[in-house]
């Protein structure tokens, strides 16, 4: 069976990983293992992986990393100028001399030895809590995998004044890597995280990444995730937001990257009053697969959700977008609205999108919609009655669907440089 | 119908066009020659507005006989773009809001575009940020309006002053303003009209598509036409507008009926 000479080969590395420094970070790692080996393979029978099929994942012969790092050189395009600080993940391996990590002030950021000497506490209630090991293969095998990681740690009413840079690179060289983020805001505080993935190489690798993120009380997270690696990488990405009460998520994730992406975005409101608005883009094109799984948890009274999810299809592209919304029976008073917005370029573009919403309490407000669709004929003929033609008409109004979600982005050349991405990719031929 | 003269600018003959399975243009004859401003009025539903959008190209409508001339060559022939590269201009009644992209580049790509075909040198940003401030000037419109998106939570009236400030950028030939009074209150209409007035030369024609009598106070008419059923039914100079104020339409209907029994 591909599948499970897939997982053996995926898990072998795991026997020369050194050990953990932490009694319980070495036995969430074993509990892992365990549950990795327990879990299946996911299959399309798998009614959470009915349209993305990844059997050619599991046909990949894929090496472990093999530590090198690239030169300082390679990185300087992918800077972000406004970040005070970065943390540089290659293949999953923290590179402190790419890096610019900070300590002290109650405040950290870079790589997990250190701070696990300086915050043990709170990566001890953090590490490991929320992803779904238990039940998600590529969750397990990461923690499994769990010995380097980018660590933000904001104290208790720290203020973070310029966003942190998480840079996790794939060298690309036919690689499977287990990257790994932890960020934890204390109650009170506020910062800004950009999670941002490349790609170097162009071998098809594997880059199966994992984020926790812990928001405590009253605090306000400004969370920016963005997929820019190359087409031939296969991304699995996790990331789970738990919201204390009265917390604020702002959140968007942008899909650009990758032959087949499939991101899981679990946020958890685990108080009342939780406000959250979370936008996401998927912009593929050419014989890219690109799933996003989204899950908004309403557990307490009084929470928020704002959901946009905005995706455009081009070439023979495949997009998945499933947006589960559960409003538990105690979530009274929960307002909760998403927006699903499907673009499709070409007639053999394809989008599977569907909203789930499970509502168990009965003074709520919820609402959803879901459009697909081609731009609109009118739209069109406006601009070529100025003059343009058809394909800049076309190009012009893809860009803006597009760039309506990276323009809320509060890191402006992050916006810039997304906005000249989409604006390349909205005007190539393979994307009609 | 009168020939073709020498300064003929748009000839519009026994033009038919249907939208699905609807017939709304049931033979319209027009002549419109340089420096004229013509003004087409008529109930809804009369294809006033059909015709507009016939003229600048829209996918939706068919023709499906007749013929226009435009600078006597076949304007139907060409598509919108080519249309408006050529001179011809659709103030839009209902102008569609771009999200993403802003007044300024929109402008700019368009005035590029359209000028750019006629041999013009481009404008880079700065360049046209000064000719964009001078036209905006003319509609005093608010200098924060280039950098919002196009349309995008514009009010009635800031969507056609953007209307007619396009208008003044392209510098058309033929302008065909659908409804730009509509919405309007007496200011706004004020400043659009003196807007279109001071576009107005010897060498080229405005074609206007209104409901009120009220936009005729302001932009002077040479010749009134009246649309009813897809087919112009009367031609006047500018008092049959105030006529037609006074008296409404029923009984130009019921006039041409009397001629066509």
């Amino acid at each position: 069976m591909a599948e499970t000479a897939f997982l053996d080969s995926l898990l072998a590395p795991r026997s020369r990983l050194p050990a953990a420094s932490s009694g319980w970070l070495k036995q969430r790692r074993s509990a892992a293992l365990e549950r990795a080996g327990a879990l299946s393979v996911p299959s399309a029978r798998d009614e959470d992986w009915r349209f993305t099929d990844l059997s050619p994942l599991y046909r990949l012969k894929l090496q472990p990393a093999d530590g090198k790092a690239p030169d300082a050189a390679a990185l300087e395009p992918l800077a972000i100028a406004e970040a005070g600080t970065r943390v540089v993940l290659v293949d999953g391996r923290y590179v402190e001399s790419l890096s610019r990590p900070m300590a002290g002030d109650g405040v950290y950021v870079g790589g997990l030895a250190r701070a696990l000497q300086l915050h043990e506490a709170a990566l001890q209630q953090a590490l490991a809590s929320t992803a779904r090991i238990e039940s998600d293969l590529f969750a397990a095998v990461n923690t499994a995998f769990l010995h380097d990681a980018a660590v933000v740690y904001v104290g208790p009413d720290r203020k973070l004044d310029t966003p942190v840079h998480i840079l996790q690179i794939s060298t690309g060289a036919g690689t499977a890597s287990h990257p790994r983020v932890l960020v934890v805001c204390g109650r009170g505080s506020e910062a800004t995280v950009v999670e941002d993935f490349v790609s170097l190489g162009a071998q098809s690798s594997l880059t199966n990444a994992l984020a926790e993120i812990a928001v405590d009380v009253n605090a306000g997270l400004r969370h920016v995730r963005v997929q820019r690696e190359a087409d031939d990488v296969y991304h699995i990405g996790n990331t789970s937001i738990a919201l204390a009460r009265d917390a604020r998520l702002r959140s968007w994730a942008v899909t650009l990257g990758g032959r087949l992406s499939r991101h899981n975005f679990n946020v958890l409101q685990q108080g009342e009053g939780i406000d959250c608005e979370i936008d996401g883009l998927a912009l593929i094109s050419g014989r890219q697969l690109a799933d996003t799984h989204s899950f908004i948890d309403h557990a307490h009274p009084r929470g928020r959700s704002r959901q946009l999810h905005k995706t455009v299809v081009g070439g023979a592209a495949h997009a998945v977008f499933n947006g589960k919304i559960r409003v538990n029976a105690g979530a009274q008073q929960t307002d909760s609205g998403q927006q699903s917005r499907t673009l499709l370029l070409t007639p053999r573009a394809h989008v599977d999108a569907k909203p789930q919403l499970e509502i168990f309490a009965d003074d709520v407000k919820c609402a959803h919609g879901a459009t697909v669709g081609q731009l609109e004929a009118d739209e069109i003929f406006y601009l070529k009655s100025r003059g343009l033609s058809e394909a800049t008409a076309r190009n012009l109004l893809t860009y803006a669907f597009a760039a309506e979600v990276v323009e809320g982005i509060p890191v402006r050349s992050l916006v810039n440089a997304l906005e000249e991405r989409i604006m390349q990719q909205t005007q190539t031929a393979e994307l009609k | 119908m009168t020939k073709q003269q020498g300064n003929g600018l748009l000839e519009v003959r026994g033009l038919t066009a249907r939208v699905g399975d609807r017939q709304i243009l049931k033979g319209i004859d027009l002549a419109i020659r340089a420096g004229e401003v013509h003004a087409i009025m008529g109930p809804n539903g009369s294809g006033k507005s059909t015709l507009a959008k016939v003229l600048a190209g829209h996918p939706s409508y068919e023709v499906t006989g007749g013929e226009v001339l435009y600078e006597g060559r076949n304007l139907l022939e060409l598509p919108p773009e080519e249309r408006a590269r050529a001179g011809v201009f659709l103030g839009f009644q209902y102008p569609i809001e771009v999200p993403g992209v802003t007044n300024s580049a929109f402008l700019r790509l368009a005035y590029n575009t359209v000028h750019g075909s006629r041999g013009k040198e481009e404008l880079d940003p700065l360049e046209f940020d000064d000719l964009v401030r001078e036209k905006m000037k003319l509609l005093q419109m608010n200098p924060d309006f280039l950098e919002r998106s196009v349309n995008a939570g514009f009010s009635g009236g800031e969507r056609k002053r953007n209307e007619v400030l396009q208008m003044a950028l392209l510098e058309p030939r033929l302008a065909i303003l659908d409804e730009t009074d509509s919405g309007l209150d007496i200011d706004a209409l004020r400043i659009v009209a003196g807007g279109v007035n001071a576009l107005r030369t010897a060498d080229n024609g405005i074609l206007l598509v209104t409901h009120y009598q009220r936009l005729l106070n302001y932009i002077v008419p040479d010749f009134v036409h009246v649309m009813d059923g897809g087919r112009i039914i009367k031609t006047g100079d500018k008092s049959l507008a105030l006529e037609l104020e006074e008296r409404g339409y029923d009984w130009v209907a019921r006039e041409y009926k009397a001629k066509a029994a």
